[in-house]
């Protein structure tokens, strides 16, 4: 229980943050004095707006954050563990629960770190559909944190637009790879399936109508007072401090640092199309949400121009060894079925050596270290996920804020739990 | 014998008082959901009977059948006081809430004359009547919080002791005008001094229409019932429930119900202080019984509190005290000053 302050303590400093520490007066002796101490409020892992089971021990004066405390591993299911004992294509499936709000940009940092282990270029449709793919996953993602950002917040109803356009996305995807989270559609060596007609169709159909719907929920926020105030000055962090806390993504873009993975180590089309970085200044909640709004019209931009540009061919390597042979062939040709076989049971065999490899995720860089030792499955699989590196600056984001504003921050990191324990 | 006859049409009438009011308050949850849904692309509750219409009352029973739990380390006696603290003045507000005017005598043999009235009494301090059960009702939810031993349910209660203190300052005011232009404190007297249009409605009467004091009072309002974007003491996101965090079944059903009544509650009385309560707006369309407009302006304000909540977010603490006190109080004040001054004018 906390106690009420009383004329006993009195005023003595005040720290960066205008938290007053209440210290008591030496001459009024020790029984006079009453003990003041902070309130301690544990939030989560079972809580409305914690994004999952997030768990964080805040030390409270009154409605004031002194200190917070996350607690981390509520979702721990060894995945890096796991891919020790899995061969390279069965890891994929793996990746799909790390961040399972855009579950394929997970599939797609992994595929490439194996590739560039390998040493395979994929042929250009599929970079071309990678690309298509992880911007589309790019806005799902920023349509699913707009949607209970707004709602942790008090917006209820952004939240169930976000996740009428979200739907119609999931929708594709499940058109696409026959899966509505956990797609597991990127391969070594390519994609599992290549865009039809009807959904090049629909795709357009959405990117029409889509710029609508982002004036849409900006009506309910952009203009709001009470979104401005709650947004605006809250969870600041300066550009040196998001750089030392290795922030990355949005809220490192948030404090005006130009640093995206698509434009500092251009990688599938990024290189063919044109788009621009958003930047923020204040490096505030409301910049992170403006950045990822533009995003996810930078996105759609990106989306429309690879539509434009989509080159003929296949959509994946065909090379043994790596990839499976097509099931056509393996019905009717012996050594195909022999090389099924072999990929089946013996899976991919990359040389001996290390590799880390970063792809720029909706929440930040997400990078696969691997350590190979020439064998079927990796040595070591280490996962650098953008929500893990973030929280480390939690504490650093939320002192001298109130208990509401816990919720925005939260929110304004994106932060999801498969990813950040993994 | 006519003093127990009438004893019976009084009892008579506050049953239906209150029967009316239950319902009302079981089909506006019916009601939020539904136009909550349409404004948010979906359906609403649809699977209990037509179009969900028997919802409410799946609820209820629901809630009837819960388990209820009361926390260990909890206080007993205040942990069960508080829903029915919280409910009990939210349901003897409506004892002054008159619908209708006029009266209606019946000469019965043996018992005497009965005389039936469209309220259940009119309490000639009626506005006063109403502010100060709405201040008691705010002990529920605050002892409720203090009760429940959960640091949750503190916060939540603490924030709802320091909101309802605020705003129920600018709520009290916002009448002011109109009491210094009715002249009255009962309700029944204030409304009956509104007849015959609109433009003597004291939203939009001279010498000083009360236009800035209705939006004032519903914004206190919107404060008083704990609902969006004031709903602070509640705030899910932030303090999983709130005060009722450890409340179940039906104790928890009872701050619901005390949520809805107290919605009611205060657009009756802003329908009849500032809205002409019973009256038509046109004379001409006098011949529609008085009662339709009572409801259809009590229903036009509870659907601005439903439209309030699907469209803004919620407050922060200290921006909700800031705006109490630095921008809601001095606009109540400079409303009765000026209002004084045009009655005084006025009358002159």
């Amino acid at each position: 229980m906390n106690h009420v302050p009383t004329p006993t303590t009195k005023r003595s400093s005040t720290d960066e943050f205008g938290v007053i520490e209440h210290v008591p007066d030496a001459n009024d002796g020790d029984a006079a004095v009453l003990r003041t101490e902070e309130l301690l409020l544990n939030m989560g892992p079972q809580h409305p707006s914690t994004h999952g089971v997030l768990r964080v021990v805040l030390d409270l004066e009154g409605e004031r954050i002194l200190k917070a405390t996350p607690h981390l591993g509520y979702l721990h299911r060894g995945t890096e563990k796991l891919a020790e004992g899995k061969t390279y294509q069965q890891i994929v499936t793996l990746t799909d629960r790390l961040d399972y709000v855009c579950a394929m940009t997970n599939n797609f940092a992994y595929v490439r770190a194996v590739e560039k282990l390998l040493g395979v270029q994929v042929p250009p449709r599929a970079e071309y559909v990678r690309t298509i793919v992880a911007e589309l996953q790019r806005i799902s993602g920023h349509l699913f944190w707009l949607g209970t950002q707004a709602l942790d917040i008090g917006a209820m109803t952004v939240f169930f637009y976000t996740f009428r356009e979200r739907e119609i996305l999931i929708e594709l995807f499940e058109k696409l790879c026959g899966a509505r989270l956990t797609y597991s559609y990127y391969k070594v060596g390519g994609v599992s399936d290549d865009l039809t007609p009807d959904i090049i169709a629909a795709l357009r159909a959405f990117l029409k109508a889509f710029p609508d719907k982002i004036i849409e929920y900006n009506t309910l926020l952009e203009t709001n007072r009470i979104w401005l105030a709650r947004t605006k000055g809250v969870a600041v962090i300066s550009a040196e401090d998001a750089v030392s806390y290795s922030l990355t993504g949005p809220t490192l873009r948030g404090s005006g640092v130009n640093y995206d993975v698509r434009k500092a180590e251009p990688y599938a089309a990024y290189a063919d199309v044109e788009w621009d970085v958003p930047l923020g200044k204040n490096g505030d909640t409301y910049d992170r949400y403006y950045i990822r709004l533009e995003e996810i019209r930078q996105s759609a931009r990106i989306v429309s121009q690879c539509l434009d540009k989509l080159p003929e061919g296949p959509v994946s390597i065909d090379v043994p060894g790596i990839t499976f042979p097509a099931k056509e062939r393996v019905m009717v040709d012996m050594e195909s079925l022999i090389h099924h076989f072999k990929m089946a049971c013996e899976g991919i065999r990359p040389p001996k050596g290390e590799i880390y490899c970063a792809t720029e995720a909706p929440k930040g860089e997400l990078g696969f270290y691997i350590n190979s030792d020439g064998g079927n499955h990796p040595y070591r699989l280490k996962i650098r996920s953008p929500s893990f590196v973030h929280l480390g600056a939690f504490d650093h984001m939320a002192r001298g804020y109130l208990i509401a504003d816990i919720v925005t921050i939260f929110g304004t990191y994106d932060v999801v739990m498969g990813e950040c324990d993994r | 014998m006519e003093a127990i006859g009438q004893l019976v049409v009084i009892l008579g009438t506050i049953g239906v008082v209150m029967v009316t009011v239950l319902l009302h308050v079981a089909y506006l949850t019916y009601l939020e959901r539904k136009v909550l849904g349409w404004m948010q692309d979906r359906m609403g509750p649809m699977e209990v009977g037509y179009h969900g219409l028997l919802q409410p009352l799946a609820d209820g029973l629901k809630l009837f059948m819960k388990e209820d739990i009361i926390p260990s380390g909890a206080n007993k006696i205040i942990f069960s006081l508080a829903p029915i603290l919280s409910l009990i003045p939210a349901l003897i507000g409506f004892a002054v809430v008159p619908w209708g005017d006029g009266q209606l005598t019946i000469p019965l043999p043996w018992i005497g004359d009965v005389t039936f009235r469209p309220f259940v009494t009119d309490l000639n301090i009626g506005i006063l009547y109403v502010l100060a059960l709405s201040s008691v009702g705010a002990y529920g939810v605050l002892l409720g919080g203090w009760a429940s031993n959960s640091k949750y349910s503190l916060l939540g209660g603490l924030r709802s002791a320091a909101q309802v203190i605020s705003y129920e300052l600018a709520l009290g005011m916002s009448l002011v005008g109109v009491l210094l232009m009715a002249g009255s404190l009962s309700l029944v007297k204030i409304a009956q001094a509104q007849a015959g249009g609109f433009w003597h409605w004291y939203a939009f009467a001279l010498p000083f229409p009360q236009i800035v004091a209705l939006v004032l009072y519903g914004i206190a309002a919107v404060a008083e019932t704990n609902r969006l974007p004031f709903d602070l003491p509640e705030a899910e996101s932030e303090l999983v429930a709130g005060f009722f965090t450890e409340y179940s079944g039906m104790r928890f059903a009872f701050f619901f119900l005390a949520e809805y009544a107290n919605m009611i509650l205060v657009s009756c009385i802003a329908t009849i202080v500032f809205l002409g309560g019973w009256h038509a707006p046109f004379p001409f369309l006098d011949f529609v019984p008085g009662i339709i407009w009572f409801l259809l302006k009590v229903y036009v304000f509870l659907f601005g509190f439903f439209w309030i909540r699907a469209t803004l977010p919620r407050l922060r603490y200290d921006q909700l005290m800031t705006f109490g006190w630095k921008v809601m109080i001095p606009l109540v004040l400079a409303n009765i000053v000026i209002t004084s001054i045009a009655q005084y004018f006025w009358m002159n």
